[in-house]
């Protein structure tokens, strides 16, 4: 592996086990702020032991959710810098106000959550609560603005003297519309996250027949808020389907192996083993017309297929040639109107020409089989998208199911629940990770080779590093998250085993046991 | 406003987050260190451990901020330094992982043989850092070896254990010894009986070594380390032309700044002075005043370096016209309008729910508390 492969798989690493902490730490504050405000309306202290219990649970969770947030705000620099700099510009700009705005806001009340139950009073301590959830999904909303950024990238222009993309535009940074549809996606599926982890152990407890009413409450806020949250992902999952229509065709026609361009309106592949060798689908389950609506929101607008898209890329490749040429002879000293006039003109392509990069040191004279491979290369291979992104919607179906029966046998007020449904519920519990680590790399992986869509490849935003600097690196992060993850799961475990005799109220059942893991 | 005001401006803001950080996360990496030290038995351990817990999240954010706003306002720096320093980057982070799991994963287990490792993990997490922050600066100080190809791609020339050289080892020792000292004032502040006054002691003879220890780095800059000064003349109103200014190299030049501005000196006698002070206080038991006046010695530190080295951020040894200035490497000026406007409408925000949190866990701890409160504080 050479050190471009290395980076990526180091920053693919680092974010998959941080997107392990995310999504449960934006959906469990949301929860812990419902339990808590039930708590201040009806005084019951009931309420207040699940805010701190669960509470407990957020806390070992949130912890490693620091840990591995740091290394990604370190990463673009110690291993992208060239990523940094040629678009730091626009790219710093959300990070740090998401440090600013939310960030700040979320880690400082966090304490106060944990230990000003006894010095605050309960609406102070409840305005408390809601504050760090606030922070937490505004965290995600700059976050995913930058990233959304990266996928679509508007508001910006290269600038040939500083060697690197400018912000032209703030409001269209913000107001992207992919960042925000993916903004509402990813924070709906933190909040589903949270509520099938109160639920599965909720649910536990109710087979066990341990803390009924603690968990028979705990079950009926986690069913009512998952409902609501699965239905908004699907539904923000098939926006997000039709923005990436619209600016990332290529993407589109990976999730959906569309080789070739289908009159329209295109029909939608359900199941089916995409074949790069031949360029099709083998055993190919088509519903008529449905990628065209999805897509499209029409009946006669046609998807491209990525025959057509490739076709596309050769052009832009050839006069992306031209205009990295002209880039460097203009940073040669070769300023003249000539030059800077025709390089405006094919600006917009400059980061088609760097794709050829990776084949040859010199570009100007790339031969065919060259310019052929970038165009091989201008698209991301396609089955592991196609079989992330139906991964991804199965977890999905699968949990609106269960969101649905859960809801149905809380609202009807089932005094014990049927023991399928509470099995049901248990062995649901990886879903949602599964879930959004194959969305998450739907997302990064359908942009490859850009790191910046159409503006940066990947191979181009790498710091220069050595194979070896790397390999130390990797390795030492592989070890030290697999030590924490370990533990992490295992105080999991135990605490979600001895449950709410974890707070030594004297209520609830395992007492004994509670006073056994934390001794007086 | 003019690009040129708004470069200076970044630079102060630049340098008031770094100061954040120092004065607010200094002191919790300075009580994890001293947690062995001055914790006799678990009890100790625990009201030192419970007087940071409700803050020291919060704390590092002024650090999570401050790279966050060098990526915004100094992209290019932000590139070349942690690219460059790209191991010393790597073990900072690797130790500052373990604090969160430190703080929150200790009390979790009752076991003498797990809250040690945790106990371990606090005090290497927080060492490890408090010196490679020095090391960073050491390195500044001497140029950085690193240039720009054509296509302002960046190439460090170094190597890693170059960066571990005499002169940076010694302003990491410095760093070290001055937030160990920082926390040790926190203490004082935030405890009673024992730690308070071990830690009246530790601080007492911290502050002093630190006032020799920062007139000694001066004399060290001063004769043993080459300074850089720009001899073309900067378009600080223009468009980033980072690698086509002339530098020189020459004794003494960090020193430029102090006969061009006199009043200058100003700062570091200042950070000397603070160090006296609050050794002083410290032995006398005026707490509040000795835990400000390190406050005050940290930013003078920080103003310290920050005017000596003025315009340059990184300057570069083996090329040096390439080096970073505030006047050259920076964001675009919509970018840096931009920030400066959410900088003004947050830092004033963030700094009041600070303080309040602050405030709302006023007091000082004891062991008696701790132990009352065994299942809901750390």
């Amino acid at each position: 592996m050479d050190i471009v492969d290395l980076s990526r798989f180091q920053f693919a690493f680092t974010v998959m086990i941080h997107f392990l902490f995310v999504p449960l730490t934006i959906g469990l504050t949301f929860i812990l702020a419902i339990m808590e405000s039930v708590y201040v309306m009806t005084g019951k202290t009931i309420y207040r032991d699940m805010t701190k219990f669960w509470g407990k649970l957020f806390g070992i969770n949130f912890a490693l959710g620091i840990t591995t947030g740091l290394a990604m705000e370190f990463q673009f620099g110690t291993n992208w810098s060239y990523y940094s700099h040629y678009v730091g510009d626009i790219f710093g700009a959300p990070l740090a106000i998401e440090a600013l705005m939310a960030f700040f806001l979320e880690s400082t009340l966090v304490g106060l959550f944990f230990f000003s139950w006894d010095r605050l009073s309960k609406e102070k301590h409840l305005i408390v609560t809601w504050l760090m959830a606030l922070g937490t999904n505004l965290s995600a909303l700059w976050i995913l603005i930058a990233n959304g950024w990266m996928q679509n990238p508007v508001g910006a222009q290269f600038n040939i003297d500083t060697m690197r993309m400018e912000l032209s535009s703030f409001s269209e940074v913000v107001f992207n519309p992919v960042a925000q549809v993916k903004f509402v996606h990813t924070v709906s599926a933190g909040y589903v996250t949270g509520a099938i982890f109160v639920l599965a152990i909720s649910s536990w407890y109710l087979l066990k027949g341990r803390n009924i009413a603690f968990a028979r409450r705990s079950f009926a806020i986690a069913a009512a808020f998952g409902l609501a949250s699965v239905l908004s992902v699907i539904v923000l999952g098939d926006e997000s389907g039709y923005e990436v229509g619209a600016v990332q065709k290529v993407k589109l026609a990976s999730i959906e192996a569309e080789w070739n361009t289908h009159p329209a309106p295109a029909p939608f592949t359900l199941f089916g083993l995409p074949n790069a060798e031949t360029q099709t689908t083998d055993y190919a389950i088509k519903i008529p017309a449905v990628l065209g609506l999805i897509a499209t929101r029409s009946l006669t607008e046609e998807v491209k297929g990525l025959d057509k898209l490739k076709r596309e890329h050769l052009e832009r490749i050839i006069r992306g040639q031209e205009a990295y040429v002209l880039m460097q002879q203009y940073r040669q000293g070769d300023k003249s109107a000539v030059t800077v006039n025709r390089f405006n003109e094919l600006r917009d392509d400059l980061g088609y020409g760097m794709l050829l990069t990776a084949f040859t040191d010199d570009v100007a004279n790339a031969t065919p089989e060259q310019i052929a491979a970038a165009v091989e290369g201008s698209v991301p291979q396609v089955w592991p998208l196609f079989w992330s992104f139906r991964v991804m919607v199965a977890c999905g179906m699968l949990m609106l199911l269960l969101f649905i029966l859960a809801f149905w046998h809380s609202a009807k007020r089932t005094v014990n629940k049927p023991k399928w449904l509470l099995k049901f519920a248990i062995f649901s519990l990886p879903l949602p990770w599964i879930a959004s680590e194959a969305g998450w790399l739907v997302a990064e992986y359908g942009r490859q080779p850009w790191a910046i869509g159409e503006i940066l490849p990947t191979h181009m935003a790498v710091s220069q590093l050595t194979v070896n600097d790397l390999l130390i690196s990797l390795g030492s992060i592989m070890v030290l998250y697999t030590i924490f993850i370990i533990i992490e799961i295992w105080l999991m475990i135990k605490y979600a085993r001895i449950g709410p005799a974890a707070l030594h109220t004297g209520k609830y059942d395992l007492e004994h046991a509670a006073t056994e893991l934390k001794g007086d | 406003m003019d690009y040129e005001v708004l470069r200076f401006i970044w630079w102060l803001l630049i340098g008031v987050l770094l100061i954040g950080f120092v004065i607010t996360d200094g002191f919790d990496l300075g009580v994890a260190v001293l947690l062995k030290l001055i914790g006799k038995n678990d009890d100790q351990r625990r009201v030192m451990i419970n007087s940071i817990a409700p803050h020291w999240d919060g704390n590092q954010v002024w650090l999570v901020t401050a790279i966050g706003a060098l990526f915004a306002a100094w992209p290019t720096v932000y590139a070349a330094a942690f690219s460059s320093f790209y191991f010393v980057m790597m073990l900072t982070l690797f130790a500052l992982f373990l604090r969160p799991i430190g703080f929150e994963y200790r009390a979790k287990i009752d076991n003498d043989a797990w809250r040690n490792k945790c106990d371990w993990a606090l005090t290497i997490g927080s060492a490890v850092p408090a010196v490679l922050f020095g090391v960073a600066f050491g390195n500044l100080l001497q140029g950085v070896p690193f240039y720009f190809d054509d296509i302002l791609r960046l190439h460090y020339t170094g190597g890693f254990f170059d960066l571990l050289n005499p002169f940076a080892l010694f302003v990491g020792l410095f760093s070290f010894l001055m937030l160990v000292n920082h926390g040790a004032t926190y203490l004082q502040l935030k405890t009673e009986d024992d730690i308070k006054a071990r830690s009246e002691r530790i601080s007492t003879l911290l502050s002093a070594s630190c006032a020799v220890l920062f007139v000694l780095a001066g004399l060290w800059l001063y004769y043993g380390i080459d300074g850089y000064s720009v001899t073309s003349i900067i378009d600080t109103n223009g468009i980033n032309r980072t690698t086509e200014k002339t530098v020189v190299i020459s004794a003494a030049a960090w020193f430029n700044n102090y006969a061009k501005w006199p009043w200058l000196s100003l700062i570091p006698i200042l950070g000397v002075l603070s160090f006296m002070v609050c050794a002083l206080s410290s032995a006398t038991k005026r707490h509040l005043l000795a835990f400000l006046s390190s406050a005050v010695a940290l930013t003078m530190v920080i103003a310290t370096a920050g005017v000596s080295m003025f315009p340059f951020i990184m300057p570069s040894s083996s090329m040096p016209a390439h080096s970073l200035t505030m006047w050259d490497a920076t964001a675009s000026q919509t970018s840096l309008q931009i920030m400066f406007v959410v900088a003004c409408v947050f830092v004033p925000i963030v700094l009041s729910y600070t303080a309040w949190s602050y405030f709302v866990m006023r007091g000082r701890l004891n062991e008696q508390h701790v132990r009352d409160n065994s299942h809901s504080l750390y």
